[in-house]
């Protein structure tokens, strides 16, 4: 979130698309009920299902599934066309007056640089215009047809209220209700947020479907306000802190990146990243890079990473690709993959194509499950008939199961998607035998350690000497952890403005990342926790909720990553003079001497209005982008590309480009992906307000309020089909099939599309063949192994099936 | 009047039965009727986070005995944190459920092994289950670590062993798996922040 | 808050007048519609506290799950999709005992003790003296008392006694996410839902209004209604409730005559006893099937 929970009773105007707040975050979305009851705020809902977050909604606008860049793109259009921007905002916050070099092109559905036998694009034109100073080139006057605003405007004026209506299946009069409520928001003193989850994330486009709600946000100059902003809900509950901490193939903690192979020089790994800035008298915050990378090799390697050996840069692996799930996965089904280890998480469950996964873990040597609880992964070698048909005598994989507490057995801190780091304390021992995570990976550790010590082994250089300096090295208490995340100085650190002075002596806790160097004398384990666990102790234990402003920013919370801000680009919620937008929501001004308020400002906190730094300060150019440079797979604008599965098997704005063209497909993947011909029905999966993905089924309580796997149709489907609410349906994909009881709504309706009648199955996740309610088929059976472009997040929400009474 | 057969039942019910042996004076029991007991009354309470979603909502269990030597801790309520400024006390159907899923009975207790063609489980030590990792691990590594890319370059990586991390683990779980992980020199590393 | 003997003001089957000078103030809960998005918090926490578990069950081809309230089940979500002028509504309505001023049940008990109402409104169930005899479950006009086959003891929501009595709010208006569910003294709840009632006409819902019913002397449980000229709109609301016409009747004008023609009997058949002798026990009478009203 750029933003947090309590701030939406700030918003004006809330809506709900590509998520489905009420049901899968109940106690955050109160916070949309108040502000309906208390700020007279208007709340609409975008989905192809009548949810229940639609059931208390002003406005329910529905939608086909995977078509909300085609929407957001109309509502760009409208903003532009009828003159709703916030245009102070748009001109001085964002990339709006910027000049695109000319290379930069657009037609028939793919950007200048495309190369189709790889699925790539060569994304060198997608640039600035540089001027002999070295900085981007702008167009005060916008004017300019290259200026990204008017690049924008043509890109979008494909999107009229009749081409949305076509592709969405949105009536047109509800399409431009929805268009008039977002624009009353371009006022500066109106705001309007965005909340989304996984029904954006889940699409070969996702990436871009967000970026468009963030393009509208920076139109309307929403972002940094509070009431505003862009605001991923996010999963499971520490989804947030694992991100955060870089548990991904290509990153490191703090959004650092990992090195590519053909990154053989440290200096230039890390000149690359510490962007310098791109406009006159910016911060570029990112330039700090060396110091942050410098601290976490520190942490790691101790006074073995030295400047004389680039601080341990050989040690780090090299990527010669990104090994995300689905790739490893392909892998793994190609026989390439001996072992895998699975840390509370169930991608039996979590993954496409079930029938994929079987046969890819089937081909494992090795399996390592790590959970709390007897999960469908664990047991992927048992039969259980249908819901799970494998023969245990033909799966030679030694398969080791080790029980891990859950958060009522343990101390430790969860980061939210308001990205608040909070503290909590263990209830009761666990049951039998079971550890911590973090005991769990010791044991391991100190085994492979004293493994490489007493036989030596492949480059056992980090395993021999990672810092390792807990008090009891079995079982490192998370209080230790949190420190050493935080960050220590390893030397006492002076102030480099007067080297007499001491600011911090050696062995202190940081205050934050401000104090980082990168000469080695401090380490931390994650630079932008810093600030987390300092000399005063826990912060993230912190429990004083009071809030003086009222616009819920209680400061002495817990902590929120960066530098406990709340609200993350502030400074933008006040106008090029630090004055507030609006009055009545002041997060943060100006006071002539420094930048104060309600919040911690997210900007230099003595630079004048007057020097012209721009609010956006991890960028280079300061500013917001439209135009999204190199940094997208797929282009610097959203592009409507149809889902995989595409019920209407084209796309209207440009047939021969029908799905997203810079999507990874792997080859066995492309021949499993099914048409419309075949699989009519447009099918979509999703959680329900009852249970929480594949853990509650394990519950008793939550089992009794959905003991059984159903899917929901129409009633127009249910009719054509002759099936019966309570019916038991067979539904199948091309990769496979589950059988479910029927619910049969209104709340699903026919679209129009294109000129043809689209139909959706609503398909919820929540059963398997482990568990203590009914046992069901993992809903993953349907779904297509092909993921975003970005981040390969696989496109669960968009498929298609066919449905029959079973 | 037409009387049906439920309305009969309520006559004689309301008329008869409670009219009958209270009104001759056979009367009530002494009236000692008292709400349940409160049950939370010197249970010990502990502030934690709902694992679930990412709303965080904060949480007190409520657990049995005061946390002396001889009583041992079991959690039998949960409810929500009143000054936790998001939740303010509330929780979803799934929050207000999770003293069950502390308790359900597929909760692994355990350390256990499946061998190869297997049907069954076996429990282990943990010393011995942390052995056979460390052993499949190590001759795994040993076996494909790549040192060097076909360039030449030092790439130092494991690719044949992947791992997948836990996202309602704590931060700091979260700290130490990828510290030891990338250490390994892993590169099929994710956790479920894109599913 | 401890409520004590001292605190109920009624007791079924009971006609010597419960003490009455202590008198708490009269508590409501206040169930908003339209903030209700149906998440079954409430269910939850309802089990939860009351330490009942229903059964797993089946999908029974919509949402509602439980289906029925039941002897474990105090409460449950009831949905209902409506197509009304405003297009498609989706109604969400947690059902439970609406605590009633004038409770039909504990005016149909025959089990002396079974069934209270405290001061502060709550009527209570004491299965320890319930005799299952299900009256309460016709005398209800909302349809809520369960039997349980297990026990032979009717159930239902007790709004939480033991947990307002000392001094919290029920369990399921604690937990409930957004809100839709208030708790407090019965004064404040009706002002409460007046500033709903402003939101949501000024939304459009011309005839929004507030469920309390007078049929029953108002309840301690009210709804906040968006479409209150049509209460059955939400899964069968009643209308109009009321108790039943034969359980106030016996209850109201013609107990003392009920009472006195008891008195009667007894006095005759005290006669009977000091003229003719105590009764043979006949064998074949005490075999009949037992009369509905008998049992006792």
């Amino acid at each position: 979130m750029t933003n947090h929970w309590v701030d939406i009773k700030n918003a004006n105007v809330i809506i709900v698309m590509g998520g489905n707040a009420a049901e899968a975050h109940p106690c955050g979305f109160k916070w949309v009920t108040e502000a309906k009851a208390h700020n007279q705020a208007k709340f609409i809902v975008i989905d192809p299902r009548f949810t229940r977050s639609a059931s208390v909604a002003d406005l329910y606008a529905p939608l086909r599934t995977g078509t909300d860049i085609a929407f957001l793109g109309g509502v760009i259009n409208y903003l532009l066309s009828h003159d709703k921007i916030q245009h102070e905002y748009v001109k001085a916050y964002t990339n709006a007056s910027f000049i695109v070099a000319d290379g930069y092109k657009f037609g028939e559905g793919l950007f200048s640089g495309y190369d189709e036998a790889t699925r790539t694009y060569d994304r060198s034109s997608w640039a600035y215009e540089i001027g002999p100073d070295g900085y981007a080139k702008i167009d005060e006057t916008m004017q300019n047809r290259r200026c990204v605003l008017q690049l924008l405007k043509s890109h979008y004026s494909r999107y009229t209220p009749e081409t949305v209506s076509g592709i969405c299946g949105t009536p047109k009069e509800t399409f431009l209700k929805v268009c008039e409520l977002i624009a009353t928001t371009s006022v500066p003193n109106r705001t309007l947020t965005f909340m989304y989850a996984l029904g954006w994330t889940q699409h070969s486009v996702g990436s871009q479907m967000i970026r468009t709600a963030a393009m509208v946000q920076l139109l309307l100059g929403n972002v940094g306000m509070a009431g505003g902003g862009v605001n991923a809900l996010r999963g499971h509950s520490n989804i947030q802190g694992l991100t955060d901490l870089g548990l991904l193939s290509d990153l490191l903690p703090g959004y650092l990146t990992l090195p590519r192979e053909n990154e053989t020089d440290y200096q230039a790994y890390i000149a690359k990243r510490a962007l310098k800035p791109l406009r006159p008298g910016q911060m570029s915050y990112w330039q700090n890079y060396g110091k942050f990378h410098v601290s976490l090799m520190k942490a790691w390697y101790g006074a073995n990473a030295t400047t004389g050996n680039n601080w341990c840069y050989d040690w780090l692996p090299k990527l010669d690709k990104v090994y995300d799930v689905l790739q490893v996965f392909e892998l793994m089904a190609q026989g390439k993959l001996n072992g895998y280890v699975c840390q509370g998480f169930n991608p039996l469950g979590s993954i496409p194509n079930k029938a994929k996964l079987i046969k890819a873990m089937s081909q494992l040597k090795y399996l390592v499950v790590i959970d709390p609880l007897a999960t469908e992964t664990s047991c992927f070698w048992e039969n259980h008939g249908d819901y799970n048909d494998v023969d245990p005598a033909k799966i030679a994989t030694e398969v080791i199961r080790l029980p891990s507490t859950c958060f009522a057995e343990e101390n430790g801190s969860l980061t939210n998607s308001g990205r608040w780091l909070q503290w909590h304390y263990k209830g009761a021992p666990p049951p039998g035998d079971a550890k911590p995570d973090a005991d769990i990976i010791a044991g391991i550790f100190l085994k492979l350690r004293e493994l490489y010590r007493k036989e030596g082994g492949a480059f056992p250089d980090p395993i021999l000497n990672l810092t390792w300096d807990y008090a009891i090295p079995h079982a490192p208490a998370p209080e230790e952890l949190a420190r050493e995340y935080n960050g220590k100085a390893l030397a006492d650190l002076t102030d480099p403005k007067d080297p007499t002075k001491v600011l911090m002596k050696r062995g202190q806790l940081l205050d934050g990342f401000a104090q980082l160097r990168d000469d080695g004398s401090t380490s931390c384990g994650c630079w932008l926790y810093s600030g987390a666990w300092t000399e005063k102790g826990n912060m993230m234990a912190r429990r004083d909720n009071y809030d003086p402003s009222g616009l819920g920013s209680t400061l002495n919370w817990a902590f929120a990553w960066p530098a406990n801000r709340r609200v993350l680009y502030n400074r933008a919620s006040c106008d090029l003079q630090g004055r507030p937008w609006d009055p009545n929501r002041k997060l943060v001004y100006w006071d002539g001497i420094k930048w104060t308020g309600a919040d911690v400002p997210d900007f230099k906190p003595d630079s004048a209005p007057a020097e012209g730094m721009s609010p956006f300060i991890m960028q280079p150019e300061g500013v917001g982008r439209l135009f999204a440079l190199d940094k997208m797979a797929e282009g610097p604008f959203p592009e409507h590309y149809e889902p995989f599965e595409t019920p209407i098997a084209t796309n209207p704005l440009h047939p021969r480009v029908i799905s997203n063209p810079a999507a990874r497909v792997f080859r066995d993947d492309l021949a499993a992906f099914g048409t419309s011909k075949e699989y009519p029905y447009a099918a979509t999966t999703y959680r329900v307000t009852e249970h929480f993905h594949f853990w509650t089924k394990h519950t008793l309580l939550s089992s009794i309020l959905q003991p059984e796997q159903f899917v929901e149709i129409g009633e127009e489907l249910a009719k054509e089909k002759g099936i019966r609410a309570g019916d038991l349906v067979k539904v199948w994909s091309k990769r496979g099939f589950i059988k479910a009881k029927a619910v049969v709504t209104k709340r699903i309706k026919p679209l129009k599309v294109n000129g043809t009648t689209v139909y959706h199955v609503g398909i919820p996740i929540h059963w398997g063949f482990k568990g203590i309610a009914r046992d069901g088929y993992l809903a993953n059976t349907l779904t297509p192994f092909v993921g975003d472009a970005n981040t390969q997040t696989p496109e669960f929400k968009s498929f298609l099936v066919n449905i029959e009474k079973a | 009047m037409d009387i049906t057969r439920r309305q009969f039942a309520k006559i004689c019910a309301a008329g008869l039965g409670s009219s009958s042996l209270a009104a001759l004076g056979f009367s009530p029991d002494p009236v000692l009727a008292e709400v349940r007991e409160f049950k939370l009354t010197g249970a010990t309470e502990t502030r934690n986070t709902c694992p679930y979603c990412s709303v965080s909502c904060g949480l007190i269990m409520h657990s049995l005995g005061d946390r002396a030597k001889n009583a041992e801790e079991s959690i039998f309520h949960i409810e929500g944190d009143p000054d936790h400024p998001v939740n303010r006390g509330t929780l979803c159907p799934k929050g207000a459920g999770l003293v069950d899923f502390i308790h359900s009975p597929n909760r692994l207790r355990y350390p256990e092994y499946r061998a190869p063609g297997s049907s069954a489980w076996k429990r282990i030590s943990w010393d011995e289950a942390f052995t056979k990792v460390a052993r499949l691990m190590k001759d795994d590594r040993d076996k494909n670590f790549v040192a060097k890319n076909a360039a030449g370059a030092t790439v130092n990586r494991w690719l044949t062993t992947g791992f997948l991390a836990a996202s309602a683990s704590s931060n700091e779980s979260g700290h130490i798996t990828h510290k030891v992980i990338r250490n390994l020199g892993i590169l099929g590393f994710d956790n479920q922040a894109r599913v | 808050m401890a409520l004590q003997s001292l605190d109920i003001i009624r007791r079924s089957a009971t006609t010597t007048p419960p003490p009455g000078v202590r008198q708490t103030e009269k508590l409501a809960k206040l169930i908003d519609i339209s903030k209700c998005i149906g998440c079954k918090a409430c269910q939850v926490a309802c089990m939860e506290w009351n330490d009942t578990r229903d059964a797993i069950g089946h999908n029974h081809g919509v949402l509602d799950d439980p289906m029925d309230l039941t002897e474990n089940s105090w409460t449950v979500m009831r949905y209902s999709e409506v197509e009304t002028d405003r297009g498609l509504e989706w109604l969400i309505r947690k059902d439970g005992c609406m605590h009633c001023a004038d409770p039909g049940c504990l005016k149909a008990c025959p089990a002396p003790g079974a069934i209270v109402q405290y001061s502060n409104g709550i009527v209570d169930f004491h299965e320890e003296n319930c005799i299952g005899c299900g009256y309460c479950i016709t005398g209800c006009p909302f349809n809520i008392p369960r039997l349980s086959k297990k026990d032979s003891k009717v159930y239902k929501c007790t709004l939480c006694a033991d947990r307002v009595a000392v001094g919290l709010e029920p369990a399921c208006v604690k937990t409930c996410p957004t809100g839709a569910i208030v708790f407090g003294t019965k004064e404040k709840m009706i002002q409460h839902a007046e500033e709903r009632l402003v939101d949501l006409k000024e939304r459009g819902y011309a005839h929004a209004g507030l469920y309390n019913p007078k049929g029953v002397g108002g309840t301690h449980v009210m709804y906040v209604l968006p479409h209150a000229d049509a209460p059955s709109l939400y899964h069968g609301l009643p209308d109009e409730p009321k108790i039943d016409f034969w359980v106030a009747f016996w209850k109201g004008a013609a107990k003392p005559i009920g009472n006195w023609l008891l008195g009667l009997v007894a006095f005759a058949a005290f006669l009977h006893y000091i003229t003719v002798g105590p009764n043979e026990a006949d064998e074949a009478n005490d075999k009949e099937p037992e009369h509905a009203g008998g049992k006792p």
